[in-house]
């Protein structure tokens, strides 16, 4: 592999995790990201469960690619995607029944998610499987990173607890607000705000 | 006239979506495999779950065990459902209540309850939410247990087995066949009163015909 290409992945992954970002710059995947990110284990099972869509969807796309015809590529995609998320539920329903139970209708709606069929089109669809794996890989973990983000900031200020471990001191008063919808909203917008940021002085 | 309009146009369809043809039924196989390989793992959670949110119903059952044939109850529009109910016994083997489960139309999906009666079949024990995906933070309140501070489920301990009403405006805490629905949730609040008038009366008289009841 040549030094261009090696950068050129490296792009890639790294776009996912913080140029285009998809909750944190491209704004996609918003649903689950207000509603699953009470705490970080249901956070992290469905940046989990994006990544393994996002895998198996861009590794199709990409290696159908060359057949797909324009006027059926969107049915195709969606056909994809709705395998993919699928198994990720029936795996979830018999390996981790509490978990599915507690994401609720969060998984099968990952179908519909603007970040998967957005990365088929805009990548595995142009791209060769290399680059497809590595953009969904890249844009799985930033999904996942700014998911865990967020519900590590709302589980500890929400109960005290992170990855449901006591962190806080016995003096802190929980927030019970940040559990609920109000406290996924205040969260992002500041997490959003401080991205804008920093984002503006590295230019 | 184009070329497309002089072609058969089965094998016109064919040409197009070929792959869209090949790639369903690879897919539809390779979810067939994983269903059939995963199912039985899902359905010992589900049993599991029954047992536990049964036995929370039933705190002195220490079993459940299927009491009959399926009951099928007549669920409209010409569909049947088997209901298969479970008597809950203590360690010495007494009677203490009625389990099963039993599921309909909720606002997004299907309701899946775990209902628990007396062992008369006179008044009802409690329900628990087997499977739902209602409207988090609204219909989804249906799922809160009496010991979480849930406001709905705790209506129905103690209830009366009878056709029950849905009402917005009344006082939660007293214990009769009227429902006060969720604020905010009229519709799944609806169709958990709906499945329990659809199928614990009916079940009540075909177990008495089967002479289950006094």
């Amino acid at each position: 592999m040549s030094n261009v290409d090696e950068i050129k992945l490296g792009k890639t992954f790294f776009a996912g995790i913080w140029d285009s970002n998809p909750v944190l710059r491209l704004l996609l995947g918003m649903c689950p990201t207000l509603a699953v990110t009470a705490a970080v284990k249901p956070a992290l099972t469905m940046g989990l469960s994006v990544v393994f869509v996002l895998l198996f969807s861009n590794i199709v796309v990409s290696l159908l690619r060359h057949q797909l015809k324009p006027h059926l590529r969107i049915l195709m995609f969606t056909l994809t995607i709705a395998t993919a998320v699928t198994i990720a539920d029936l795996y979830l329903k018999a390996f981790m029944p509490e978990m599915s139970a507690s994401l609720g209708p969060y998984i099968p709606l990952i179908i519909v998610n603007c970040i998967i069929i957005g990365r088929a089109e805009a990548c595995a669809s142009k791209n060769g499987l290399v680059v497809s794996i590595v953009d969904a890989i890249g844009m799985g973990a930033g999904f996942t990173l700014a998911l865990c983000f967020l519900a590590g900031i709302r589980e500890v200020l929400a109960t005290g607890k992170w990855f449901e471990m006591p962190v806080m001191p016995d003096a802190f008063v929980p927030w019970a607000a940040m559990g609920m919808p109000v406290g996924a909203f205040i969260t992002l917008g500041l997490m959003l705000g401080a991205v804008n940021l920093l984002s503006k002085k590295t230019g | 006239m184009s070329n497309n309009q002089t072609k058969n146009p089965v094998l016109f369809f064919l040409e197009e979506s070929w792959l869209l043809l090949v790639s369903a039924i690879l897919f539809g196989c390779l979810l067939a495999c994983l269903n059939a390989a995963w199912q039985p793992k899902i359905v010992q959670n589900e049993i599991d779950k029954f047992n536990r949110l049964a036995g929370a119903l039933l705190n002195e059952a220490k079993a459940f065990q299927a009491a009959s044939e399926p009951i099928p109850v007549d669920i409209g529009k010409g569909k049947v459902y088997n209901v298969e109910v479970k008597k809950g016994t203590d360690a010495a083997g007494n009677l203490i209540g009625w389990a099963f489960v039993i599921e309909g139309s909720g606002f997004a999906d299907k309701i899946k309850l775990v209902v628990a009666t007396d062992a008369a079949f006179e008044k009802i024990a409690g329900f628990g939410v087997l499977s739902s995906n209602e409207t988090p933070g609204f219909g989804d309140k249906i799922n809160i247990r009496p010991e979480d501070g849930g406001f709905y489920q705790p209506q129905f301990i103690g209830a009366p087995v009878a056709e029950l009403e849905l009402t917005k405006i009344g006082d939660a805490q007293k214990i009769d066949h009227q429902i006060v629905a969720i604020s905010g949730a009229t519709v799944t609040s609806d169709a958990v009163v709906k499945i329990f008038n659809t199928f614990l009366l009916p079940i009540k008289e075909k177990m008495k015909e089967q002479n289950l009841l006094q």
